[in-house]
């Protein structure tokens, strides 16, 4: 009990302290990096203070009666309860603000809408939780999940600087080019935002959104997704990096001949040993979030454990169509399109390798690939 | 006195029933207000207990209490609880106290659909509170329940979701069917209708806004129904469907909704600003014609909520102006709420205390959502913690603020006794400070670019989070402080109360004995 009261006591010294250290009492929105978030920024400004211009004078008014119109300091009551010119003045007045207010907030819009001309085109996906970009012009994506360990999200361990907005592999664009984002979803609505940006669409299974954005300033810019998408909606952060053209083509390159060498992964020769190895690392971004790092489910049963059950020690077939596939009506997404051959191959194989499933059984990429199009 | 007289000799033919029975039973009004608003009392703590969950949660960065899986659960049972158990009802609960004593009426005209609309909600919720211990837990995809999260991917307890939202829709259909026959069959002889009082005018509206749209939400959940269970694909874009058109479905019901729940408060705020000023409302017909403004477009703007799903550039454009419009009404009511303080004579009781924080604050939740309504702006704070500052800000100081003014203003005329003004006080300042430092923070969360429902955040919102969190805990506590103030009055320990305590108030509720005997008007006052 004693080691309890003292722990509480350090813990919650050490968070006010830690509070302080970081201390970041930011009250306003930033202008942001962009033409479109600057623009914004000033309808924010403006509108605010028309706001605190009108509750100057209303709670002005309303102050000075509540100070001088009391009954305690003998302030006899009028009777007066209705003049036309007042009630259509204070009608006409706040008419003619918001007129004066859309003018400019319609001139924005128009300019956020304008698609056109786009020089990068990059198809942004949601999935429960991440995200995949994907480079339309150069054939291929990956996708983005955060990196933040689950010890920082439980206080095991400190939490780093960009504490859940940190990613594996953020969205690279070229600074200065109009980027065009193709949004759409692959499970549930998520919505993309990049404060900075002045940028936030929802991402809408069956649908797609468009958006632009320019930036000038390279850099690493950091948002959320911003419609509630489930468990894990508060771990699936956006992280764009903004590269100077040169840096930028280099890094496609780097990028596409990745995707090549990917490609290649399929046809080579895997050990179960090299297989239960790369499946380890695909279990633990793709699969743990609901199944558990150690296989035994979640979600209070919503999500099955994966230990000894039928599923992953029986028919290998019947394990590779639910990974590929799906359940449809059911929380388990369809991975033949997340995931490639070689990772897919990798995670069923460690699925019915691992926690005591030992099974001795193996799924090569390349059956995969036969499955996928047969 | 002749009609506290009549009620007197009758009394002893048609008192109240004894035991059970009178409560299950009664078609009094009085009775099934006070039922109401004790159910509604019950809700508001649930549901703020929830809330303290999740501001326990939110305290510091990190997970430390509860999974994500359950804190999505407290969010959505937290929204829907207050939303259609908290508020709706309380206002329900006051509209049956107080309707036929201000129209001169012996009773809803509607009594046993009266008691049948009550009986219905315990039903509900004890369905809804179930699901937290169903299998998959409760429902934990936001008040706002969007497909294809609540469908495809909802918890298996959403069916029991859906069947409690269904018995709330009947329930406030029949509540809303009732208010209007009473209106508009049962005033006293002289009372036309631009001399109702004006809670019974801003009441009148709000039923036919709830008989509007309440079916559009039935007719929303059994779409959801229908897919989750029979195989259709409304919401579903695998088998053709649209998730965008759950959104546009859910907002005309929404929207309004949100209307629902303030403009009874509306009316509340113009007995009590006129009686603790001592000088008539300003403007009456202005006031009715702006609540009768704020209905209308409130069908006109549902889109607003949905600026970031990318409607084309004309639809933005329209529910943008619609919705700025909203303001020109809404400022209206401002301005006459102030002009009838202005050169009063003002004394500040606790219902006063109340009123005056509730046009202040509300004020302040019409001007965040002044800047909601601007598109490009919108863009920006649209499912951020701003969103969340917005509408606490309307709803806690504008409907609760509103519930807890009515309930100090009548409270003699209900129990007979009056409250203790010094405990009254310190329940207000304890809920305005407590409210504030909740949700003040919240508004710079938001722009600082921290987004609304999630468990977890990162560390530059650490500071305004706690400071939120502390305030939350002070509100919370606070209202226990009510809990204790309303039983000492209901078991009688108090000064007694005459029949019009308060020096400035005005209307036939007021020429009736307090506490109001279990019948009154059965011979119906003249109004001059």
């Amino acid at each position: 009990m004693h080691v309890h009261v003292k722990r509480a006591g350090a813990l919650i010294a050490g968070s006010l302290l830690s509070a302080s250290a970081l201390a970041d009492w930011q009250m306003n929105m930033s202008p942001g990096v962009t033409d479109t978030s600057n623009e914004i920024f000033g309808l924010h400004m403006t509108i605010l203070w028309i706001c605190v211009a009108i509750g100057v004078v209303v709670f002005g008014v309303m102050f000075w009666s509540i100070f001088a119109h009391r009954k305690s300091k003998g302030h006899k009551p009028a009777h007066f309860h209705e003049n036309t010119v007042v009630e259509i003045l204070w009608t006409i007045i706040p008419f003619a603000i918001l007129v004066i207010m859309a003018i400019p907030a319609t001139a924005t819009l128009v300019d956020m809408y304008d698609t056109s001309e786009s020089e990068v085109d990059i198809k942004v996906t949601g999935y429960q939780w991440r995200w995949k970009y994907d480079y339309i012009e150069d054939d291929f994506g990956y996708f983005s999940n955060m990196s933040t360990s689950r010890d920082e999200i439980y206080n095991r361990m400190e939490k780093s600087e960009n504490y859940l907005l940190d990613v594996d592999n953020p969205m690279v664009i070229p600074a200065g080019k109009k980027v065009r984002l193709l949004l759409t979803a692959n499970d549930v609505i998520h919505s993309w935002w990049v404060p900075n940006f002045g940028v936030k669409k929802d991402a809408i299974p069956g649908f797609i959104n468009e958006i632009w954005v320019k930036v000038d300033k390279p850099g690493t810019y950091r948002g959320q997704c911003t419609e509630l998408c489930g468990k894990d909606h508060g771990f699936m952060p956006v992280v764009v990096e903004v590269l100077p053209e040169e840096e930028y083509n280099l890094w496609l390159a780097d990028q596409r001949e990745a995707a090549e060498k990917e490609r290649q992964l399929t046809e080579k020769d895997w050990t179960l040993e090299e297989l239960v190895e790369r499946g380890e690392g695909v279990y633990a971004t793709a699969c743990a979030a609901c199944h558990g790092q150690d296989g035994s489910g979640g979600g209070g049963g919503a999500f099955p454990s994966l230990r000894g059950t039928p599923v992953v020690t029986e028919d290998i077939q019947a394990h590779l169509d639910i990974v590929v596939n799906g359940v449809s009506g059911t929380a388990m997404q369809a991975f033949g399109a997340q995931l490639s051959e070689a990772d897919l191959a990798a995670v069923i194989t460690y699925e019915r390798n691992a926690w005591g499933n030992n099974t001795g059984e193996m799924v090569t990429p390349k059956e995969v690939f036969d499955y996928k199009n047969q | 006195m002749s009609a506290v007289a009549d009620t007197h000799a009758q009394d002893h033919h048609h008192g109240p029933a004894k035991g059970m029975t009178r409560w299950l039973l009664t078609t009094n009004h009085k009775d099934i207000g006070s039922m109401y608003l004790i159910f509604s009392f019950a809700m508001f703590l649930l549901g703020g207990s929830m809330a303290m969950v999740i501001r326990a949660e939110l305290f510091q960065p990190g997970l430390q209490i509860v999974e994500p899986e359950f804190f999505n659960q407290m969010t959505t049972m937290h929204g829907l609880i207050m939303v259609f158990g908290a508020v709706m009802p309380a206002f329900v609960g006051l509209a049956n106290w107080m309707l036929p004593l201000m129209v001169g009426a012996p009773d809803m005209a509607l009594p046993r659909m009266n008691n049948w609309s009550f009986w219905l909600l315990p039903a509900a919720f004890l369905m809804l509170v179930s699901t937290l211990f169903m299998q998959g837990g409760a429902p934990n995809f936001g008040w706002t329940f969007y497909a294809p999260l609540s469908t495809t991917y909802g918890p298996p307890s959403t069916t029991f979701f859906i069947f409690a939202v269904h018995i709330m829709g009947i329930s406030s259909i029949m509540g809303a069917i009732n208010v209007i026959a009473t209106i508009l069959n049962m005033r006293a002889p002289g009372m036309t209708l631009m001399k109702m009082p004006l809670f019974v005018w801003t009441w009148l509206i709000t039923a036919f806004l709830l008989i509007a749209v309440m079916p559009v939400l039935a007719g929303v959940v059994t779409m959801m129904l229908m897919d989750i269970n029979f195989g259709t694909s409304f919401f579903d874009a695998a088998g053709g469907g649209d998730p965008v058109l759950f959104q546009h479905v859910f907002w005309f019901f929404g929207h309004p909704e949100v209307y629902i729940m303030i403009l009874p408060a509306f009316g509340v705020v113009s007995h009590i600003i006129p009686a603790f000023a001592r000088k008539p409302l300003f403007g009456y017909a202005s006031m009715v014609y702006a609540v009768g403004a704020i209905a209308l477009l409130s069908f006109l703007v549902w889109a607003h909520h949905m600026f970031t799903v990318g409607i084309p550039i004309f639809g933005q454009l329209f529910f943008m102006y619609a919705t700025m419009l909203i303001a020109v009404p809404t400022g209206v009511k401002v301005f006459n709420w102030v002009a009838t303080m202005f050169r009063g004579s003002m004394t500040f009781e606790t219902p006063m205390l109340f009123s005056v924080a509730f046009v202040i604050l509300f004020t302040i939740g019409g001007f965040s959502g002044l800047m909601l309504a601007i598109a490009p702006a919108d863009f920006q704070y649209h499912d951020t913690y701003f969103v969340v500052a917005h509408f606490h800000y309307v709803l806690v100081p504008g409907a609760i603020f509103g519930i807890f003014a009515a309930a100090y203003y009548w409270l003699p005329k209900w129990t007979g006794t009056m409250y203790d003004e010094t405990l009254g006080k310190t329940h207000f300042w304890l809920s305005f400070v407590g409210m504030n430092l909740a949700f003040f923070p919240m508004h710079f969360l938001g722009l600082a670019g921290m987004p609304r429902r999630i468990p977890d955040y990162a560390l530059q919102f650490a500071d305004f989070n706690m400071v939120s969190s502390v305030g939350a805990f002070m509100f919370g506590a606070t209202q226990l402080l009510f809990l204790f103030i309303v039983v000492k009055c209901v078991r009688g320990y108090g000064e007694k109360a005459s029949a019009k305590p308060w020096e400035g108030a005005e209307g036939l509720e007021w020429t009736v004995p307090s506490p109001a005997p279990y019948h009154t008007f059965a011979t119906p006052p003249d109004v001059k």
